[in-house]
């Protein structure tokens, strides 16, 4: 079984982000794996490991990026490639799933190709739906458990009404949840073996596609605003006199 | 402009967050509103009493259970025959698949989880939540028709006129999917927090007793008419199951009162909590970083303040 | 020379502290106050190498290299000193000097074990009426045939109860002309007839660790686990203790650093006269002073890790690193309770239990005293470092 993990490099969630002349700015904070794509990986080996086979980590974005694929690396996953390029600079969604799947198909194709439900940063989750769309094969969305049995995918779906069996037939592109399980840690073994593997860079004249043109365009970044009113700590005599002020200010506040 | 609204529902129920869609792409003027499913002549009616001009609707058995490929194929037929300007939706997993799916199939775009937006002619210019809402962008779509997905609760809701009428038309499905749904076991508890005005959370502070504490934060949620929410530590620690988890890898909540019970306020809950307009935090520890989300802060035990502030709200509450 | 950390140094270091934090942080608290061990904690330090991460994979070890231990070290501290306290005596007292002292075949046969986590291992030199004065320890070790008799006390063992094998000074010849002569190093099956052992209680930090004793009544211990030739306990002891006071110096370079980051959120989230007390100058003394001794505690031990690296004997330079460490991370812990005021002097918050845990490291694996004379010893030209038989392995990469 082959499978292609697709992730992205993100801020870490505890950076503070701001907006500085319209770019974000994280400062120091380190750029990691995207959290969500940490349980695709999870999905990815757990699949190899019930299935043998193997894992492909692929990314778009900058060379540091590869600090973001040698996470997969150190996880278990077996090779990993880098879509980088400098034209590769405003990609909406649908432009990187168009990109992705041009890559998925010089990869030679998968049968699986498995997604985080969404990234930190721009946070739409559309380009899972989009990449499948670009690739033409079916989409089996917000997996929580994956069952590949002879080239049928079938998966439980985690929805808010509840939970759903789907299948389809491979190839087929994935995105998974938590109920996936808990994303291991890379091993030493694994970041060993990471640290040392040479990551392939390929750019859009490898990719045999030109620049998508985005469709999507910021106009502004913007700071949130600034919290005006600091929190009112209520005092009182009597815990019943405090919860009799809480339940009259929260009365005013007119939100029940 | 020619304007839709997309109303999202499972199974027939409808996503509250629809109607909200519904008024915004009314402030635009005349509106329809696109339902697919399967035996949708009442959910048509109720898009007409919450404002619909008119109702489009793909009501096809083939589209009984929901698959992202037929119903994202059947609106991308439904758009080329009518050519929309804009097509609002709520913000659901469903709508991102189709909306994102149509989209790509016509070469246009999708404004995602949408908070805020002004026109400038006919194009929209909204605005939306990134990097875990610590920042927000304003961004437009310049192909047409331009995909708005709307967060839940932050537009406001349309008023239902009952009986009122309007026209709608059947179109056809395009049921074709390589997908096959073959199950499908409900929720044990349906924890629609996206839509609550209300949300009570839990957290660790529960840990002496964590059947008790959730508990005590239910009995408070029924009495103020709120849904029941939890940090990740809480559901990590199995006192909660997950769908109850609020945060980075649950659910992003906006109610008009959050109350923040024994949950200290990593940044991870934080950013699925921090858009709600009243904050309301109970922890023993003053110094959590939950106040500095807050408007009211209590210092005190859960297990006996608790107790005492539902008795409080049942008593100004009659009930 | 380059002071950046590689990629798979900053790997590692984010994969012990995810593991430290997501995973201990949560419930050290209240082990803490429960004075009791996490019950799964050395097995997932085990699962995880982190007991193996610096031992050649040869040797059933995770093949990372020294800076990669001292790291670890620092990331597991930053949670909780007991995490770290494993690393010490398992990795550095015991699996390092065995790796260092041990023939092929203990290496194959002891050393295997420890460095896959499956076995756990401690270092015993200390007794009950010994401490700093290695020479004069009372526990024996009589030759008889193919084995040895031991008998004796040793005290304030940490993981004594935990561990399978410890790594034993004892007494072996009590005629020999220097006192450092007569002793020699055992890896003891504590499973051996003989051996009884108990947890010692009251501590005043370290509180989800374990310390105890250990007794010996007779205990066999078969030639084959004598470590290294008869009368080389001494030197193996001092080298065991370069490779202990290496982990507590990298360590407590973790709780600086927790104290500092404790403090800078605390200073800068409370108010006082109407403004947060980051803002005061006497607040901003201490954290400076923090981040200072954060930086050059760390220089210290990475200096080490690097000389270890190189096969170059840091004796000297682990001694500075252990004593600056441990001093400013008592230092660090004792201000940043001043800092949070009465929250820090709760348990609410951590810098008490910093704390309280900081302050063993100036006693234990050479107390501060002592290490302030190896430094004179060097300085004035009494010590220096000699050639031994058996060098701790340079990393081979």
């Amino acid at each position: 079984m082959k499978i292609i993990t697709c992730i992205k490099q993100v801020p870490d969630s505890e950076a503070k982000v701001t907006a500085q002349n319209g770019q974000p700015s994280w400062g120091e904070a380190p750029l990691v794996i995207n959290p969500f794509d940490e349980y695709a990986v999870e999905a990815a080996l757990l699949q190899r490991e019930a299935q043998d086979g193997e894992v492909i980590a692929l990314c778009i974005g900058p060379d540091s990026a590869k600090d973001a694929l040698k996470h997969a690396l150190a996880m278990g996953a077996d090779s990993a490639i880098l879509v980088s390029d400098p034209a590769l600079g405003a990609l909406d969604s649908q432009g990187a799933a168009r990109v992705l799947a041009a890559a998925i198909q010089k990869i030679g194709g998968a049968d699986l190709a498995i997604f985080g439900r969404q990234t930190l940063d721009e946070g739409t989750g559309l380009t899972v739906s989009q990449t499948a769309r670009a690739l033409g094969w079916p989409l089996l969305s917000f997996a929580g458990s994956i069952k590949a049995e002879g080239g049928k995918i079938t998966v439980e779906r985690v929805i808010e009404e509840g939970k759903q069996t789907v299948s389809a037939a491979a190839p087929a592109v994935l995105s998974v949840v938590q109920s996936i399980g808990e994303p291991r840690y890379p091993s030493f073994m694994g970041i060993r073996k990471a640290s040392k593997a040479v990551i392939p860079v390929w750019t859009l004249a490898d990719l045999d596609i030109a620049a998508p043109a985005p469709v999507v365009t910021r106009a502004e970044l913007l700071n949130p605003p600034v919290r005006d009113q600091a929190c009112e700590m209520l005092t009182g005599e009597t815990p019943e006199a405090i919860a009799e002020t809480l339940v009259e200010k929260i009365l005013a506040e007119k939100v029940l | 402009m020619k304007t839709w609204a997309y109303i999202d529902h499972f199974q027939g129920e409808p996503v509250p967050a629809s109607w909200e869609a519904l008024g915004v792409a009314k402030t635009f003027g005349e509106v329809t509103a696109v339902i697919l499913g399967a035996g949708l002549d009442a959910l048509a009616q109720i898009a007409l009493e919450y404002g619909a001009d008119s109702v489009l609707v793909a009501d096809d058995p083939a589209l009984a259970d929901y698959r992202a490929e037929a119903f994202a194929a059947t609106l991308t037929a439904l758009i080329t025959d009518s050519a929309p300007q804009a097509i609002f939706l709520p913000t659901t997993t469903r709508t991102r698949e189709v909306a994102a799916m149509s989209a790509f199939d016509l070469a246009s775009g999708v404004l995602v989880d949408v908070t805020a937006l002004e026109a400038q002619d006919e194009t929209i210019l909204a605005t939306r939540p990134v990097y875990e809402g610590k920042l927000f962008e304003k961004v437009t779509c310049s192909a047409r028709p331009q995909f708005i997905t709307l967060r839940a609760r932050a537009f406001p809701k349309p008023a239902r006129q009952a009986g009122r009428s309007g026209a709608i038309t059947k179109a056809a499905a395009q049921a074709e999917s390589k997908t096959s749904v073959e199950g499908f076991t409900p929720a044990e508890t349906n924890v629609n927090l996206a839509d609550a005005g209300v949300v009570v959370s839990g957290g660790r502070g529960v840990a002496n007793d964590p059947a008790k504490g959730f508990g005590l934060i239910g009995d408070l949620a029924k009495t103020i008419g709120g849904a029941v929410g939890a940090s990740r530590a809480a559901v990590d620690a199995n006192y909660i199951p997950y769908a109850h988890q609020v945060g980075q890898t649950g659910k992003v909540v906006s109610p008009d009162l959050y109350v923040a019970v024994g949950i200290s306020g990593a940044v991870q809950h934080l950013v699925g909590m921090r858009s709600s307009k009243v904050v309301v935090a109970v922890n023993k520890d003053a110094e959590a970083p939950i106040f500095t989300q807050a408007r009211y802060g209590v210092v005190a035990d859960l297990f006996t303040f608790l107790p005492i502030l539902n008795a409080a709200f049942k008593k100004k509450l009659g009930k | 020379m380059d002071f950046s950390l590689s990629a798979d140094h900053r790997m590692a270091q984010k994969m012990v502290r995810d593991f430290a934090q997501k995973e201990v942080a949560p419930v050290i608290k209240e082990f803490d106050r429960k004075q009791e061990p996490i019950p799964w904690v050395y097995r997932r330090m085990g699962e995880l190498g982190l007991l193996g991460i610096c031992l050649p994979e040869k040797y059933g070890g995770q093949g990372m290299d020294y800076i990669s231990l001292g790291l670890a070290c620092e990331e597991l501290e930053a949670v909780d000193t007991h995490l770290r306290v494993a690393m010490s005596v398992h990795t550095g007292l015991c699996a390092l000097t065995l790796l260092q002292w041990g023939s092929e075949e203990q290496k194959q046969r002891l050393l295997v074990p420890l460095a896959r986590g499956e076995k756990i291992g401690c270092g015993a030199f200390t007794e009950p009426g010994m401490g700093s004065d290695v020479a004069a320890m009372q526990t024996s070790a009589k030759r008889e045939g193919d084995s040895y008799l031991l008998n004796g006390e040793k005290m304030w063992i940490s993981l004594a109860a935990n561990a399978d094998f410890a790594l034993v000074t004892a007494r072996s010849d009590s005629k020999a002309a220097k006192p450092a002569e007569a002793l020699s190093s055992f890896l003891v099956d504590l499973s051996s007839p003989g051996v009884t052992r108990g947890a010692l209680h009251g501590k005043l930090g370290v509180r989800a660790g374990v310390t105890g004793w250990l007794k010996f009544d007779n205990v066999r211990v078969p030639l084959e686990n004598r470590i290294g030739a008869e009368g080389e306990g001494f030197k193996i002891t001092m080298s065991g203790f370069d490779h202990g006071r290496y982990t507590v110096a990298s360590g407590a370079t973790g709780i600086i650093r927790a104290c500092r980051d404790a403090s800078v959120a605390y200073a800068q989230n409370r108010e006082a006269f109407g403004k947060p007390i980051a803002e005061y100058q006497l607040i901003q003394q201490k954290i400076a002073q923090m981040a200072q001794d954060y930086e050059i505690a760390r220089l210290l031990y990475l200096r080490v890790g690097w000389m270890k690296n190189e096969g170059l004997r840091p004796t000297l330079e682990t001694s500075y690193a252990k004593k600056f460490a441990s001093e400013a991370s008592f230092h660090a812990a004792s201000e940043a309770i001043q800092i949070h005021g009465a929250y820090g002097y709760s348990n609410e918050y951590d810098v008490e239990r910093h704390l309280r845990n900081a302050r063993g490291a100036m006693i234990y694996e050479g107390s501060s005293e002592i290490q302030t004379l190896i430094q004179a010893g060097y300085a004035l030209g009494q010590r220096q470092n000699k050639a031994l038989r058996c060098e701790l392995p340079p990393y081979q990469g």
